[in-house]
């Protein structure tokens, strides 16, 4: 996090150290328990989905921690070809979508961040208003059909192309540029879009990865327009998929061939395996989201 | 209203710098403007399409639509949808009062443990521990609601983890999952699981601006840590406090939808339904879409009321609305 938080707190004197031994054992313990609550469901469910199936028997279900680690139930999974196809739907709607939400969010925002220009205020209310209401369920429902996007991938992708809050942000970001820069490039003639490509951008990494990374969790954790505008279920991305094998306990099949005569794993592994397949790209964005969206969403609060 | 005021100072200031003390004609700006007009196109016509085009579809709260029949050939009947909504129909009235009591819930048991958390971590003298655990806390807010859902069930149903531990230790396990008298408890503690530590950014944000030197005043007056805490730490995050409560309650119509919906099979609509999954269910699933549309309008024109209200009783308390929520 870029904002320092308890700057120039200090302990207390040094009696008192002591008197506040027990405080500190206490906050501790709170915070580790805080942690634990996070960590070790994560942990269980990757242990469970390596787990082999005779261990998962003898827990009744779930294993804090696999002692003979096995990929067998990521194979079934995988040999299944129903999660294979949803992660790559699932994989393209992301990639898909965070490019275009971020290309049209980056040029809105750029559009309106020239102060006084012609149209900014009113298209920066029809902008602010955005963000005030949504909506509602019937009448999107009712303008994806009108469009014909039902049961077509983009209607996973155009009703959610731009967020009017990354917008904002974004613009707020344009506006704290050295405005020194742009007016130096405009009189060396350059035309706006080069403007926007040679200087703005190239000095906009920071928060294009905010919005970017804002976008890319939201394409892949949304299940619901999914539910809604994709009737056709071999259609469905993994959050949907994970919700009818794992939310809805919904038996999964394993073929037979995949296993080479193994014992298929249990249901427990195969669901968790379905569960962790569907965290990695969030875990593996983490670090790089945490490196970044603190600033994102402080970026608005704290400038002005 | 708040950002237009905040977004007007940047502009005011910006101006007196850039631009000429006389306003150019309409055709010198837009032959200056075009090109900015042009690259703003493709996200204003998605916004316009998708944010303020769907306002139309509301028309057929005043029809009885069918899908077959389209939104222009369907038979308009007046007021007839909103029955539903002043006659006092059994299973709207369920929905408000489910919605009406998981927000109240979540506004008296999730709000404050963010502010809770937050004094925690800002007493914490180590930089770098306190980092760690941020980024453990913070993780729960990236996975989807599926995934929240799923780990809850395999953590605490029945057969999971922890009562099949309670079980072979000789407890007694209890019935949490699929429990409809403990819905809205379950609810809740999955937001408090899935939201408290990113809820903690703003009251952090805000304990960094105290200003170190209150401390120091008051240490040297004697005061206790807790004396400290009463006198400084609150009052200093006071405004952020009241701004995040204002805010909640103007979304008060508005309770976890997609999160209610995965679980509402295993306990049934009394427990469960709220607002948004009756608009949902009575439309899609069970094809009254005029009343859904009706009952979506109203909402939506109450929750905007609301928004608005809580944004200018937020602007009283001198802070600056929607920005940050």
């Amino acid at each position: 996090m870029s904002i320092g938080i308890s700057r120039g707190r200090r302990p207390v004197g040094a009696g008192l150290a002591v008197a506040l031994a027990p405080l500190r054992a206490v906050k501790g313990l709170v915070l580790t328990l805080c942690c634990l609550v996070v960590v070790v469901p994560l942990l269980a469910v990757v242990s469970t989905s390596l787990a082999d199936p005779r261990q998962v028997n003898e827990a009744g279900g779930f294993v804090l921690w696999p002692r003979h680690p096995s990929l067998a139930a990521y194979r079934a999974v995988f040999a299944g070809g129903v999660v294979t196809h949803a992660i790559l739907v699932s994989v393209a709607i992301t990639l898909v979508g965070t490019v275009l939400s971020l290309a049209s969010t980056a040029l809105l925002a750029y559009g309106l961040s020239r102060p006084g220009s012609l149209g900014s205020r009113p298209i920066l209310m029809v902008l602010l208003f955005s963000v005030l209401f949504s909506p509602g369920i019937i009448p999107m429902y009712l303008v994806v059909k009108q469009l014909g996007l039902l049961n077509s991938y983009w209607s996973l992708i155009l009703p959610v192309l731009i967020n009017g809050f990354n917008v904002i942000v974004m613009r707020e970001f344009f506006l704290g540029l050295p405005q020194e820069l742009l007016d130096a490039a405009r009189i060396d003639g350059a035309g706006e879009l080069s403007i926007l490509f040679r200087v703005v951008l190239p000095l906009s990494k920071a928060i294009l990865a905010v919005v970017g990374l804002f976008y890319a969790v939201a394409y892949w954790n949304s299940f619901f327009s999914a539910l809604l505008y994709l009737a056709d279920t071999v259609k469905w991305p993994l959050q949907l998929v994970l919700r009818t094998y794992v939310v809805n306990n919904a038996a999964i099949g394993v073929d037979a061939s995949a296993l080479a005569g193994a014992p298929a794993p249990p249901q427990q592994s195969l669901q968790m395996a379905i569960l962790v397949i569907s965290l990695v790209p969030i875990l593996l964005l983490y670090p790089l989201l945490q490196r970044h969206f603190a600033k994102g969403i402080l970026l608005g609060a704290v400038k002005g | 209203m708040a950002v237009d005021t905040a977004i007007g100072k940047a502009e005011t200031t910006t101006r007196a710098v850039l631009a000429p003390p006389r306003r150019p004609s309409l055709r010198v700006r837009w032959r200056r403007d075009r090109t900015l007009l042009l690259i703003a196109l493709p996200g204003l016509a998605a916004l316009l399409v998708f944010h303020y085009l769907p306002l139309l579809g509301n028309v057929i709260a005043f029809k009885d639509y069918q899908p077959y029949l389209g939104i222009t050939e369907s038979p308009w009947v007046g007021l007839t949808n909103f029955r539903a909504i002043f006659t006092g129909d059994p299973a709207f009235l369920n929905a408000v009062l489910n919605t009406l009591v998981i927000s109240m819930l979540q506004v008296l048991f999730v709000f404050p443990v963010p502010i809770g958390l937050a004094l925690l971590l800002n007493s914490m003298a180590s930089e770098r521990l306190k980092r760690v655990v941020q980024s453990v806390l913070y993780l729960p807010h990236f996975l989807s609601w599926v995934i929240v859902v799923a780990i809850f069930q395999f953590m605490l149903g029945n057969t999971g983890l922890v009562n099949t531990f309670l079980h072979a230790h000789g407890g007694g396990g209890f019935d949490l999952i699929g429990n409809p008298g403990l819905f809205k408890e379950l609810v809740t503690s999955q937001v408090i699981w899935k939201d408290t530590g990113w809820g903690t950014i703003l009251f952090l944000a805000a304990l960094s601006r105290v200003d170190p030197a209150l401390y120091e005043v008051a240490q040297m007056d004697g005061a206790s840590r807790m004396r400290q805490l009463w006198h400084v730490t609150l009052p200093g995050i006071k405004s952020v406090i009241v701004l995040v409560l204002i805010l909640r309650l103007g979304d008060v119509l508005s309770v976890g939808f997609e999160q209610i919906l995965l679980q509402q099979n295993a306990v049934g609509p009394h427990a469960s339904e709220v607002l948004d999954t009756y608009i949902y269910n009575n439309a899609v699933v069970a094809g009254g879409w005029g009343v859904s549309a009706a009952v979506g309008l109203i909402k939506g024109l109450i929750g905007v009321a609301l928004v608005l209200g809580a944004n200018k009783i937020a602007h009283i308390f001198g802070e600056r609305g929607v920005y940050q929520g």
